[in-house]
């Protein structure tokens, strides 16, 4: 691998929330064995709509008061973080906390917060006496980074990356950045979403033809199928620990994977509508950076909403680098848990990375007749594959055209 | 109105924000910040929670009667019977 002499990155602790499992372990069983954590919800002013919500302990690391006075993304994140840190083996008192930095993709932030506001000021007779003075450190862009700063006690460098639903990749790759500029000496992160407790989002995929509904909720979410009608919208956080492998190995951690490489580029096209060709530049680049070619990937994670050109897009683009140059699994998420936004990219990767230790892949959920513009070779549904795995490609794209693409290989 | 109702607004208010502690035990003549894990916004939490419930507006220039119960209850009182 060409690190170009910098320093090499491993992830050495994860912490996560999903619609249908709130760590590591839960989380791959859940992916195995074809658990959805989809469901119909209430959704203010939309009604019964398909939605993933998590269930973790919002006051396993945090106080009622600061739930309260926070937001959803905060408390995800700090539950996220504490579950990172903890996986490491690390103690904050051990720590210099200054050093520590925390990095949180995130596709958008602030509207739950102000939907909320507006709904209540409606609710007292448009008397703006009565808005929140909570309101401004609610909706912030940093705000699930500074809820993390402020409950961990963290000092060094904490904000967001603003990313759309590339955004997840992104928080991993601002950490190698600061990591191997030797700014920090541990990252916390990845990608937090609290989505689908605004309704804006519900509406608007609505309007663009684009949010995913059955009237088995279960099913609503299907990437690739003949039958997908769109996105089912859910929550969620992934942060990892990272650490320079130098670090790690002296301290004798347990080691994830190591980040291999990555990229990141602009389609310049348009404001929804994926372009093929830029995500083919952006795996492309990332397999440059870690030194591979695509023989050398085992597993690749498809970002795969369930839209209608989202995945036709995305397929062509990973037809072109790997079919008939590479004996790659291709798998996918959202059919198990929906698009978890800004945390999709985040725990997507987590949803493959114990295949370094248990050899198998994923299988993605309801995928039952393949749309013929989604072909690809070496897809994985139904059910888990036995496959030797040692890299996984991990693919995230967001709106307005912004492609990731993250490498990680087993250590 | 009595003293003592114009205290149960005030502790209910308070409990709600400091939601993690007893707030039975409060001393009255202690300043709430020494007592209670209380910041700033703790107490603009109070203040909003008078003027949504109860219509009492406290102007900035107050806000130190707001410092223990004892000056709550002093300040409070005859705001509360104006609104009454």
């Amino acid at each position: 691998m060409n690190t170009n002499g910098l320093p090499r990155i491993v992830i050495t602790g994860v912490g996560l929330t999903a619609p249908n499992a709130n760590n590591l372990r839960d989380f791959r069983k859940a992916l195995l064995d074809g658990v959805s954590g989809l469901d119909h919800a209430e959704i203010r002013h939309m009604g019964k709509r398909v939605a993933g919500f998590c269930d973790f302990d919002e006051t396993k690391h945090q106080s009622k008061k600061m739930r309260k006075r926070g937001t959803r993304a905060g408390a995800i994140s700090v539950y996220c973080a504490h579950e990172a840190l903890a996986d490491a083996g690390l103690e904050l008192v051990n720590l210099d906390t200054s050093r520590i930095g925390v990095y949180i993709g995130i596709t958008e932030h602030g509207n739950v917060e102000t939907e909320n506001e507006i709904h209540e000021l409606y609710q007292n007779d448009l008397n703006i006496e009565y808005w929140s003075h909570h309101h401004n450190p609610r909706t912030v862009a940093n705000n699930a980074a500074g809820e993390i700063s402020l409950n961990l006690k963290v000092t060094g460098p904490c904000y967001t990356i603003g990313a759309a639903c590339a955004a997840g990749n992104m928080g991993l790759i601002e950490a190698v950045h600061m990591l191997r500029l030797g700014e920090i000496d541990q990252a916390l992160a990845g990608g937090v979403s609290e989505s689908p407790h605004t309704f804006g989002i519900f509406a608007a995929f609505a309007a663009q033809g684009a949010l995913g509904h059955h009237e088995d909720p279960k099913l609503a979410s299907r990437p690739l199928d003949k039958k997908r009608n769109g996105i089912a919208i859910s929550e969620g956080g992934c942060l990892y620990t990272l650490e320079r492998l130098d670090d790690a190995l002296e301290r004798g951690a347990k080691i994830y994977g190591e980040i291999a490489g990555f990229h990141i580029n602009s389609d310049s096209t348009d404001f929804v509508l994926p372009n093929s060709s830029r995500q083919v530049q952006c795996m492309q680049a990332a397999l440059k950076r870690a030194g591979l070619t695509p023989q050398d990937i085992d597993i690749v994670n498809l970002h795969a909403t369930g839209t209608g050109q989202g995945d036709i897009q995305e397929c062509k683009a990973v037809r072109e680098i790997f079919d008939g140059h590479s004996e790659a699994s291709i798998n996918f998420t959202k059919g198990h848990i929906g698009h978890c936004m800004g945390a999709a990219g985040a725990l997507e990767l987590a949803g493959n990375l114990l295949s370094f230790e248990d050899n198998m892949v994923h299988p993605g959920l309801n995928l039952d007749e393949i749309d013929p513009d989604c072909a690809l070779k070496n897809l994985v549904y139904g059910r888990p594959r036995d496959k030797k795995v040692k890299v996984i490609l991990n693919n995230s794209f967001g709106m307005l055209g912004i492609n990731s693409a993250l490498i990680v290989r087993a250590y | 109105m009595e003293k003592t109702e114009v205290r149960q607004i005030v502790l209910d208010i308070i409990a709600d924000i400091a939601l993690d502690e007893d707030v039975t035990g409060i001393d009255d003549d202690k300043a709430l910040r020494d007592q209670l894990d209380l910041d700033s916004m703790d107490f603009l939490d109070i203040v909003m929670e008078l003027k949504k419930q109860h219509k009492i507006e406290v102007p900035q220039e107050d806000y130190p009667q707001l410092a223990s119960m004892s000056s709550c209850v002093e300040y409070l009182k005859p705001k509360f019977e104006a609104v009454q």
